[in-house]
């Protein structure tokens, strides 16, 4: 559907900054090194044939006791849509970061929709953004305690705000 | 009478004949739930039969909540805040198993119940009710206004009991509210 996407990224970056890509189920992927996070995004954005203008989707995947049958790889996958309005291609980016050192290059410079994606996935999964101008909180309160998608969050435990007092009249 | 007629009597009966007629709902709509909320106030099943059709939109002109909808978390403080500003006397009613126990959510985010934060009068289950659930709710709850059954009905008998010095147990008031029900 898209390898011109993979072939450009890969033709750019020579150092190992593309760690893997390929295609599944007709959709071309690429894994990308945490250093260099930042550059393939604007790479593909700004590229004439590549030309990403659209950020469709950023979400996190906890691979606790799963990590893909590999036992090294990083917890934590930030995995990134994009979408190019021109040419009519998709790709999807992973960047794997673990959980002692749980943090990704901020992609808000790149594309400003990022933004709240990028609050929603350190909320419910605590991966930080380094450079994110408002690293807040976005679905769950400031009160909560822990990110509830990790898979190491019990899913019901609940952290009530208010409750109704024991022993009252109503 | 004596000691009792604190309670039960000729007048509250005609007040509460009165209140159950003119409820004035604030619609606490978060969900879904809200769109079977809208079928019972529009024409076709009509709550205003009921003289219950006047949504106001502040909770200080209301005298029943209708909580339609999932309660998160999150929103707690908010719908404690909203009853604690409704005038007595005052009666909640949950719209809706999300409403009532959290419905099929089960997890970190929901709350099980709005009673957890608010005392609920009337239970209306169904995901979403029908309107006809819901006017049945409404009815129940009609009949508990009238027996002066409320929970913030109680409570205001509770503290009217008090302030003349009467030590009235909660089940005692029930009680007397239900017998003045039969003619």
């Amino acid at each position: 559907m898209a390898q011109i996407v993979l072939d450009q990224l890969n033709a750019k970056f020579t150092g190992g900054e593309i760690l893997e890509s390929g295609t599944t189920h007709g959709d071309e992927w690429a894994r990308i090194r945490r250093d260099a996070w930042i550059a393939a995004a604007t790479f593909l954005r700004d590229d004439p044939a590549t030309k990403m203008e659209m950020f469709i989707d950023l979400t996190c995947v906890d691979r606790l006791g799963i990590r893909g049958g590999k036992p090294d790889a990083p917890r934590f996958d930030v995995v990134v849509h994009l979408y190019s309005v021109s040419h009519k291609h998709r790709v999807r980016l992973y960047c794997g970061a673990n959980e002692d050192d749980a943090w990704v290059d901020t992609l808000c410079n790149v594309w400003a929709g990022a933004n709240w994606y990028e609050r929603e996935a350190y909320d419910l999964y605590g991966v930080r953004f380094k450079g994110h101008p408002d690293l807040r909180r976005i679905l769950m309160y400031p009160e909560f305690v822990g990110h509830p998608l990790r898979k190491d969050y019990p899913k019901e435990k609940r952290q009530p705000l208010v409750r109704r007092q024991a022993g009252s009249r109503e | 009478m004596g000691a009792l007629d604190w309670v039960t009597t000729k007048l509250t009966d005609a007040t509460n004949w009165a209140r159950k007629f003119s409820l004035f709902q604030y619609p606490f709509v978060t969900a879904c739930c809200g769109m079977e909320f809208m079928s019972v106030a529009a024409p076709k099943y009509d709550i205003a039969r009921f003289g219950a059709e006047f949504p106001r939109f502040s909770p200080r002109q209301a005298d029943l909540l209708i909580i339609v909808g999932t309660i998160t978390e999150r929103q707690g403080p908010a719908l404690r805040r909203i009853y604690d500003q409704m005038c007595e006397p005052k009666w909640v009613v949950a719209f809706g198993v999300c409403a009532s126990t959290g419905g099929f959510y089960q997890n970190y985010s929901t709350m099980p119940g709005a009673d957890q934060v608010v005392p609920v009068d009337v239970y209306i289950p169904g995901c979403p009710p029908r309107p006809e659930q819901v006017l049945d709710g409404l009815i129940l709850l009609q009949e508990r206004i009238q027996r002066n059954e409320g929970h913030n009905q109680v409570a205001i008998a509770v503290e009217a009991a008090e302030r003349k010095g009467i030590d009235v147990p909660l089940a005692r008031i029930r009680a007397i509210g239900q017998k003045a029900e039969t003619p």
